[in-house]
């Protein structure tokens, strides 16, 4: 059984101005939807990729993921639990306690002003366990030193923070965790670090991951399977030897030809048209289809749905 | 658990305050340092005052009405005492009056900031984490009273206070009522302070990490966004105070302040501009000198602190 | 070389802080000419940004130029001061960051921007630089370009506004565009227009560009030549498609090796131990020796030596067939 199921998943943000300037300026109420009807399902003790450019919903999947945001329509489903109409206490704790974030900035993500020590167990605390010796021992685990727990987090390098970030999400045990750009704050050497880091410590503690990046060249090396984000919609979805090889959505084409190659010397890359639209008012029938060299009449009518070609999903209504 | 933990090396707090860049600023900035001394001074001699003070100038015992008019440095005509700042009308030795009126200044200026700070704190807090509605009524409040001249709305609390106690208390009663009247008049600021740090911290991500293990946001507030915001929390404190024992002299200065039975600085200066064209300048100009010194040492000290705690203003 | 465009010999940059004078620059040289890009590329701390910037005269004091020469088009400049500097600024180095908003200012509409530029270095009339405007708006590739030219920064997208910022860089003619990060708060898509635009403008001007960038894809597509800095040092400086395919200093061996690649699949990547020392802690000798496998003592007693031969400030280069 897949350990999360994510069915519909839809996010709407109230993004109006307040009440006076509305009435003043006589505006109406302003809603961005920031994922549209997204469906996927992650198989316990894989790394599921979500990548998409800014704007692609791939932040607010995570957090929904997680339960820090409430689905506005949709469910996600863990171990078979929906968090957000689950009603017993017990459960919702449990399966809670399985679930722990890593996020992107590693000089936000730390309290400045606790300890190491105090940091990592924080989430053993909370619930009330003993965390005798867990700090140290966790921090060993992740590549720093025990003697580490006694300091504050000003006084490590990003990537070092970036590994008590995983020693904090390590600590409860957790099946799941949601890694939201982890290594993009980072430098290329320590970003390597960091991610054999992240691979020991699944095959270690039997992890399941849901990483998000819009580094295209981490989610290649990192994950099982990819989904492709654009504008709150999943457009592709594919292992990353389908995803690479045999890409089947033209946004897809358009992301893998744009990225900078490291062989690609004086490479004329064929440009991407256009930009990303505003989320507020996306685009009628395919969002992608402004930009999209192959689209047709339909393309601009009717939204695409998810379709199965073999083990590739995609959304799109010319691939084959 | 324990022997694990205890072999760790661990600086302590003290040891990590030394070792900072804020006091490497304050060693190599002598406003600060010069400052932080004329306080210190001013405030051990304060808490010291009955040791200090020659006589007690409140003990009627030891007054001598024969004293009253003694010139700074100069033999009493009558007694031969000399006085080192010379005496008021009643014969009390003014060295001896300001250093008990800086008592009730500086606590009466203490109390209303800690109050104020506390009750800013919380509504700041609170308003900015919990947002909405409750952010509204707060931040609305805070404006509202912010029309109104602090002066005049620690007139109009003292006031109030004052119709409802009993004569016979009025006089104990009026320190804190006073304390009051200006912490009230004071909060805004703290809470405007800390709701927009709170702000600022409730988006960074360890916040986001704290909710994510369930975290009460009771709990979130107090352990983690609280010890964020209170670096300017600490500045403004500093700045208020100085504030706060300036509005105390100058609402007993006005009448409705610390009472002459337990006079402030404040008081002291209404007592002694009545003398001031008789001739017997000391009785206004020692206590005024005073009050100058800490206020102005007290708001030195607060505006480096908040050049030295927001590196992007200097 | 008479087509050498700048010329930065031997420059050290120093900011004396609590634990001592560090030196974020330390003994930097290279020349960049005209049609030519050439890639600053480095980690945080790598002192790359900090080399741009002692060119620009916008040190932020304490920090200041404490040896070495600045020359651009043969004449030394890193001894201007106040208008000096700021008329050079204008004139002859145009400038793009990676906020573009920093550049432009919110309250002047963008032909504002673009026709004052013009008349402050340029001996045109208003009403020629008026039309030049629109030209140099078209050139950056913004669709409606006359009529976009009342719009105030704040109504573009990002992409956009980094157009705009290149066009106002280019549009006093300078000899030399010091790009900083120009791509890194862009996505992948408007990144590779944005880099694609540079790579245009710089060949068909001849304009000469410092390309300052963490990122090794961006280098190898749009550099010419590549200077890896580290910890405040050149480590290798040479033709772009040697120094990344032919690594001869280990710690840009090690940093190639370092990127995920397609044809790696999921084998462990390679990782260099340790992190960049911090500024006030640089090692004695060669400052990677603590984290290199080819270190060896004369790598701890003494400085990495010159550039000379071959392309790596190493004393023990990797060969082509290096032993692994």
């Amino acid at each position: 059984m897949a350990l999360i199921s994510v069915k519909n998943l839809t996010r709407v943000f109230d993004v109006s101005k307040p009440w006076l300037n509305r009435v003043i300026e006589r505006r109406a109420k302003a809603y961005l939807t920031a994922v549209s009807d997204v469906s996927f399902d992650v198989q316990e003790r894989s790394t599921y990729a979500l990548v998409g450019e800014s704007g692609s919903g791939k932040s607010t999947i995570g957090r929904m993921l997680v339960g820090l945001l409430r689905p506005t329509e949709g469910t996600v489903e863990i171990n078979g639990v929906n968090l957000a109409t689950e009603s017993d206490a017990a459960t919702v704790d449990k399966i809670r306690s399985d679930i722990q974030m890593i996020f992107q900035d590693p000089f936000a993500s730390l309290n400045p002003r606790w300890r190491v020590r105090d940091i990592i167990v924080e989430p053993v605390v909370a619930r009330g366990g003993d965390a005798t010796g867990l700090a140290e021992k966790l921090l060993e685990q992740v590549g720093l030193s025990a003697l580490d727990a006694g300091k504050f987090p000003h006084e490590f390098s990003g990537g070092q923070r970036q590994r008590i970030c995983i020693a904090r999400a390590l600590s409860s045990e957790p099946k799941l965790i949601v890694c939201d750009e982890p290594t993009s704050a980072l430098d290329v050497s320590v970003q390597a670090q960091v991610l054999n880091l992240m691979s020991d410590l699944k095959d270690d503690f039997g992890l399941t991951y849901v990483l998000i990046s819009h580094d295209l060249t981490v989610v290649q090396h990192m994950a099982d399977r990819i989904g492709v984000l654009y504008l709150g919609r999943l457009v592709e979805e594919a292992c990353p030897e389908d995803l690479f090889a045999n890409t089947k959505h033209p946004y897809t084409k358009m992301l893998l030809e744009a990225a900078p190659r490291m062989d690609g010397f004086g490479r004329e890359a064929e440009l991407p048209e256009g930009e990303i639209p505003d989320p507020i008012n996306p685009p009628s029938g395919c969002a992608f289809h402004p930009r999209c060299p192959v689209a047709t009449d339909i393309c601009r009518r009717e939204r695409p749905e998810m379709r199965k070609l073999g083990d590739i999903r995609v959304a799109c209504h010319l691939a084959e | 658990m324990s022997d694990m933990t205890q072999k760790i090396p661990q600086k302590s707090r003290v040891r990590l305050f030394l070792d900072s860049d804020i006091f490497y600023a304050f060693k190599r900035s002598p406003v600060a340092v010069a400052s932080t001394i004329v306080v210190s001074i001013l405030i051990l001699s304060a808490l010291f005052a009955p040791l200090i003070a020659p006589t007690n100038p409140f003990d009627p015992a030891s007054l001598n009405l024969m004293n009253g008019f003694t010139g700074p440095m100069a033999p009493n005509a009558f007694t031969g005492e000399t006085f080192l700042l010379g005496t008021d009308d009643q014969g009390r030795d003014v060295f001896s009056t300001i250093l008990y009126g800086m008592r009730v200044s500086l606590f009466v200026g203490v109390a209303a900031v800690l109050f104020a700070m506390v009750l800013g704190i919380t509504l700041g807090l609170i308003s900015g984490y919990v947002g909405g509605w409750t952010e509204t009524i707060i931040m609305r409040t805070a404006d509202v009273q912010l029309t109104f001249p602090s002066i005049l709305v620690a007139m109009l609390i003292f006031g109030v206070a004052k119709g409802f106690t009993p004569v016979e208390y009025r006089d104990q009663m009026a320190i804190w009522v006073l304390i009051v009247a200006i912490g009230l008049s004071d909060w805004v600021q703290f809470a405007r302070v800390v709701r927009g740090a709170t702000l600022v911290e409730k988006r960074k991500e360890y916040v986001e990490a704290a909710r994510l293990i369930g975290r009460t946001p009771f709990a979130i507030m107090l352990r983690h966004i609280l010890p964020n915001v209170l670096s300017p929390v600490l500045v403004i404190a500093t700045i208020s105070l100085a504030l706060a024992i300036i509005a105390e002299a100058t609402l007993s200065f006005l009448g409705v302040g610390a009472p002459p039975t337990q006079p402030s600085l404040g008081t002291l200066i209404r007592i002694g501009q009545g003398f001031l064209f008789s001739g017997e300048w000391w009785i206004l100009l020692f206590p005024a000198v005073t009050l100058l010194a800490l206020a102005l040492s007290v708001n030195l000290l607060g505006d480096w602190l908040r050049d030295a705690l927001n590196p992007r203003l200097r | 070389m008479s087509d050498v465009v700048l010329s930065i010999r031997g420059l050290s940059v120093e900011i004396p802080t609590r634990a001592g004078v560090v030196r974020p620059v330390d003994g930097v040289s290279y020349d960049i000419r005209a049609g030519e890009i050439l890639g600053i590329v480095g980690e945080s701390g790598a002192g790359k940004s900090m080399a741009g910037n002692a060119v620009i005269g916008l040190l932020t004091p304490p920090a200041r130029i404490a040896a070495g020469e600045i020359w651009l088009n043969g004449n030394r400049i890193d001894q201007l001061k106040g208008d000096a500097m700021r008329r050079l600024r204008g004139k002859q180095i145009g400038m793009v960051f990676q906020d573009p908003l920093t550049s432009l200012n919110p309250l002047l509409s963008i032909g504002d921007q673009l026709t004052e530029t013009m008349l402050t270095h340029l001996p045109i009339s208003r009403a020629e630089a008026e039309k030049r405007a629109v030209a140099a708006l078209e050139e950056v590739g913004i669709p409606g370009a006359a009529e976009r030219i009342g719009s105030y920064p704040h109504e573009f997208s990002g992409g956009m506004r980094q157009r705009v910022v290149i066009a106002l860089a280019l549009c006093a003619e300078p000899s030399l565009i010091i790009a900083d990060e120009p791509t890194t708060a862009l996505d992948v898509s408007v990144q590779a227009q944005i880099i694609a635009l540079l790579k245009r403008l710089c060949r068909d001007r001849g304009t000469a560009v410092m390309l300052i960038t963490h990122d090794m894809g961006v280098i190898a597509e749009a550099a010419d030549r590549v200077a890896v800095m580290y910890a405040g040092r050149l480590a290798e400086l040479g033709d772009v498609r040697d120094v990344l395919t032919r690594p001869q200093h280990p710690y840009t061996d090690g940093l190639m090796a370092s990127t995920p690649l397609a044809s790696q699949g999921k084998a462990r990547l390679h990782q260099i131990e340790g992190a960049m020392p911090r500024l006030t802690n640089i090692p004695q000798g060669c400052p990677f020796h603590p984290r290199c496998s080819y270190a060896q003592d004369k790598c701890r007693a003494a400085p990495a030596p010159e550039i000379t031969g071959g392309h790596a400030a190493c004393w023990f280069p990797l060969i082509a067939e290096k032993v692994s």
